[in-house]
């Protein structure tokens, strides 16, 4: 199916993507109500009357995740709106305990803004507004349509929601993915959200039209949900733009509907469902008062924004000379950053802590299982491990096996070195007696050499090397091999 | 008929106990029950609880609350934490309460005791308390009556003098009008006033708790208990409240009443002998000093339209939550949880709850918004305009609270409209959110109406000190029994 659409797929068509994000905030209590607000708990604990919807019951907004989501604003050069409210979406839904939505329609906490990916561009935002979250629902059977059964967590429901809505500027699906990883990136600096999709912390929805190339005329849409990585995000948007193509291709009109995405079959569906034919209803919810933020509030909160991703990038390459690609890695995640340069003030080699961080731990990580935050590896062990290696006391291949100890143990390089044997053999009579032996085993090369062949160079000094079991200082190998055979 | 105060004096005083009250009060309901059909629930047990605990407090000499052992119904629309709270609707028949609204638990901490969970139309739907999906309730001045609604359990249960105090709702005058049907003293309060936590909402921007009582005294105490900031609700109003009791009065000297033009208009045509009764009591109100001005409400002509579509839009939503998915009835064969949420509605909600639910639901819907709820809000400002206006020139508004006197059971549930026309005077207070109440004025072939008593937001002290000085000059209440008399004599 998906090579069928691909090849009849016309060339003269552009893509016009607008996402729409859902970011849970990560407050401490529910959006309207005192509960624990977590991940991951035993089904239907973190429940109480009020996000259960019962009767009698009132909600009262939580601060904190107000101040989260002007704080996003701010970060992202949004207009915050100085008055705003909360009205209710209304449609029935299991999931839903009041059967509506609290949400903002026509007058979101911020309007405007823009998210600057690393290329440069701009992708303007239309709103971000503050709502609460469903509970979830769980088929017996997967679908609801003929579910034996539903099951219900609520969770979920009333946990801090904020959506925030793209223009529709982004031109391709790697763009569009280029925005979700700055966004993410933006979020996780300023500590608002856990933004994993795989939990559900960051959601994508997306709008996709075609138009011939050079238009400026809109499409008409559809909109493209259930993507639960940024990966699916690029394939379905992939598959969307060929689908369409196609559509247009064999003289069909896009309907403006709503396609779920199959990550199975690699393919968008229509849903079609009864959903689509909502009319939500919307009116300020009786219940809360309108929303009014002073401006010293305002100012209080700018100024306690932290350096955001692109700036920090920037201060890398500036500071630290380094490439943009080893500075957007490492000022994209607050961790790696705050550890990267704990390790370049305490070693004075931001290169090598940059290698070192984008290389050897990251792999060590993985292995062990880790994190930068869980490891037991202090910033000023990898800085020592630099110096270790900078001073010829280890060879850049006991450093590799040492990086891995103190990541998987936070042991000191020094102890490792001593626990394994690791020190590196600068001793030159030792090193001219491993030469010696070396080439006597292997006359053949000291000809090879002669007649030009640097490799045979080359294979000596790893017989040597060999020999000494790696700890041997490299250099001073070959330079005693050079002067042996001239 | 004792009153609140009277018996917490006498508790206090040791001259009967809080148990030997509240026995009273329990028989006094179940006696009268079969013919009044005051009660949704009678609770004894706690009620003997609590009595003990109030007598236990006395023996050991410690502070007794304002309320101390005074027995008090509840209407059903408010929760207490483990028992049923049905809200007069079946889809709500085996709702327990996990909590207890504020106001009740304001009640109990004052030492009141709660001896039941009184009556009411269906969600607070109504004016004749002939919408509860369980029973009607009588008028304890003439069984074949109706007691007024939505509240009129607490009203008929006071008005038959088996409590003093009773805890209503108002929303376009569920307070107002029972109190005028049952004679007894009923406020509606500011809106923000007293909490709405724990109060099952009907109209969640009108809503408001008050208390339903022998006299006004017991109301300026019961407000008194119950008013106040909550944090449970955003819409509560951080304002202090005042010594309501220390503001009762009894003479009216510097005090310039309006009486609203309009009204008058209406009431002289409608039913000449109402309004012959309400020109008394204007008469009396100017003989203890007041002064009279003629004051308009121009717009007040819109209210009835203006609230028959806030109010049904809110509910709309409001009632959207009762679907049996996770507390109440539920109804299901078969199908998928959608024809789940289909039938339990349309098993659980009454005619007039559905009514109101369709009215609403159209109002809200996609091009129909701007022209409904939209313009009824933009009246309801106008509407407030008129009583700020008004009291520029006045301190109070005196003006009718209902526009007939209690009519027979069945009389107008055939049509809708003529049940709504019974909230026309009571309306335009709710949708301003200014605070009003009725107090027993008189009556007509022998059936009581009452006078309402309208303040500036949050001027329930000065309300109450003017219902006061009426109450304590004519005593309209004082000088009858009504037939179906509670106490036992």
């Amino acid at each position: 199916m998906s090579t069928k659409v691909a090849n009849a797929a016309a060339t003269d068509y552009e893509p016009v993507i607008g996402l729409e994000v859902h970011v849970e905030l990560k407050t401490n209590s529910k959006m309207f109500c005192g509960c624990r607000n977590e991940f991951g708990a035993e089904p239907n604990s973190l429940v109480c009357p009020i996000c259960l919807g019962f009767p009698g019951t009132l909600p009262v907004i939580n601060r904190k995740a107000v101040e989260y989501l002007c704080k996003t604003g701010l970060a992202l050069g949004c207009s915050i709106a100085a008055h705003s409210k909360f009205d209710r979406k209304n449609y029935f839904y299991p999931d839903m305990p009041k059967n509506y939505q609290i949400s903002q329609y026509d007058m979101p906490l911020t309007t405007g803004g823009s998210v600057t990916l690393p290329s440069g561009k701009r992708v303007r935002l239309n709103r971000i507004h503050l709502e609460e979250d469903t509970g979830k629902n769980v088929h017996a059977g997967g679908r609801m349509a003929g579910a034996e059964y539903t099951l219900i967590d609520y969770n979920r429901a009333g946990v801090p929601l904020m959506e925030i809505v793209t223009e529709p500027d982004l031109s391709s699906p790697d763009e569009a993915e280029a925005y979700l990883v700055q966004l993410k990136a933006v979020l996780s600096a300023l500590g608002v959200s856990d933004v994993k999709m795989h939990e559900g912390s960051l959601r994508c929805d997306a709008n996709v039209s075609i138009r011939p190339a050079g238009s400026s005329a809109l499409g008409t849409k559809a909109e493209v949900k259930n993507m639960n990585s940024f990966r699916s995000v690029v394939s379905a948007l992939e598959y969307e733009i060929a689908r369409q193509k196609a559509s247009l291709a064999a003289g069909e009109r896009i309907v403006q509907e709503t396609r779920n995405w199959d990550e199975a079959r690699k393919l968008t569906y229509s849903t079609r469902s009864k959903e689509q034919a909502h009319d939500y209803r919307y009116f300020p919810d009786p219940d809360l008062v309108p929303l009014s933020l002073e401006p010293a509030t305002l100012e209080r909160w700018r100024a306690e924004l932290p350096e955001l991703p692109l700036a920090k990038r920037g201060r890398f390459m500036e500071s630290y000379g380094l490439s943009d690609y080893d500075a957007t890695i490492l000022s994209a995640d607050i961790p790696t950053a705050v550890f990267f340069e704990a390790v370049v003030a305490a070693s004075g080699e931001p290169k090598a802590a940059a290698n070192w961080m984008l290389n050897d731990v990251p792999r060590a990580l993985e292995k062990h299982g880790l994190t930068i935050e869980s490891t037991r590896m202090k910033p000023g062990q990898l800085a020592e491990l630099i110096k270790l290696v900078k001073s010829g006391t280890i060879s850049g291949k006991a450093a590799k096996e040492i990086c891995e100890a103190m990541v998987a143990d936070g042991e000191d390089p020094q102890a490792v070195i001593a626990q394994r044997g690791l020190a590196q053999v600068s001793d030159e009579a030792a090193i001219a007696k491993l030469v010696d032996e070396a080439l006597a085993a292997n006359p053949d090369s000291i000809a090879s050499y002669k007649a030009g062949k640097t490799k045979a160079l080359e294979f000596v000094v790893g017989q040597v090397m060999k020999a000494s079991r790696g700890k041997a200082n490299v250099e001073i190998v070959r330079a005693a091999l050079i002067k042996r055979l001239e | 008929m004792r009153t609140g105060h009277e018996i917490r004096e006498a508790i206090a005083r040791k001259q009967t106990s809080a148990l030997e009250v509240v026995e009273q009060a329990l028989e006094s309901a179940g006696r009268l029950e079969t013919e009044l059909h005051a009660y949704i629930r009678l609770l004894p047990e706690r009620a003997r609880i609590k009595a003990r605990e109030i007598d236990a407090a006395v023996t050991r000499g410690d502070k007794l609350g304002p309320l101390a052992g005074v027995p008090i119904a509840v209407k059903d629309i408010f929760t207490v934490a483990g028992e049923i709270a049905t809200a007069g609707s079946k889809i709500l028949e085996n709702f327990r309460s996990p909590y207890s609204a504020t106001v009740v638990e304001k009640l109990e901490r004052a030492g009141a005791v709660i001896i039941g969970k009184t009556n009411m139309d269906e969600f607070a739907m109504g004016s004749s308390c002939e919408n509860s999906a369980f029973f009607p309730t009588r008028n304890p001045w003439d069984v074949t009556r109706v007691p007024g609604g939505s509240s009129g359990g607490s009203a008929a249960t006071v008005g038959a003098g088996t409590v003093p105090i009773g805890l209503g709702t108002d929303t376009g005058g569920s307070i107002r009008e029972p109190a005028s049907f049952c004679n007894i003293v009923g406020v509606k309060p500011t809106y923000g006033r007293v909490s709405r936590f724990g109060m099952i909402a009907f109209a969640s921007s009108l809503d408001q708790a008050g208390p339903m009582t022998a006299d006004v005294r017991d109301a300026a105490q019961t407000l008194e208990v119950i008013a106040g900031f909550d944090e449970f609700d955003s819409t509560s109003v951080d304002v202090p409240v005042s010594d309501y009791t220390a503001a009762l009065r009894d003479d009216l000297s510097g005090v310039r009443v309006g009486i609203v033009a309009e009204f008058e208009a209406e009431i002289g045509a409608s039913d000449p002998a109402l309004a012959a009764l309400y020109k008394a009591a204007y008469a009396d109100l100017e003989r203890l000093g007041a002064t009279l001005v003629e004051v308009h409400l121009p717009h007040a002509r819109y209210g009835l339209a203006t609230y028959y579509l806030i109010a049904p839009a809110e509910c709309s939503s409001n009632l959207a939550r009762y679907d049996g998915a996770r507390y109440g009835r539920r109804v299901q064969n078969g199908g998928d949880v959608f024809e789940m949420f289909e039938r339990t509605r349309a098993a659980g909600f009454g005619d007039e709850v559905k009514r109101r639910i369709i009215l609403g639901t159209y109002a809200l819907s996609a091009g129909y918004y701007d022209a409904y709820y939209v313009r009824a809000q933009k009246i309801r400002t106008l509407i407030k305009r008129d009583f700020d206006t008004s009291f520029a020139a006045c301190d109070v508004i005196a003006c009718p609270a209902v526009s007939c006197a209690p009519f027979e059971l069945g009389q107008k549930m055939q049509d809708p409209v003529s049940m709504y026309l019974m909230d026309y005077f009571t309306i335009p207070m709710s949708l301003a959110g200014i605070p009003a109440l009725s107090v027993p004025a008189g009556y007509v072939t022998g059936l009581p109406v009452g006078l309402q008593i309208v303040a500036p937001a949050f001027e329930e002290a000065r309300m109450l000190g003017i219902a006061h000085a009426y109450e304590a000059a004519t005593g309209h209440a004082r000088r009858r029994e009504p037939p179906l008399a509670g106490a036992a004599r």
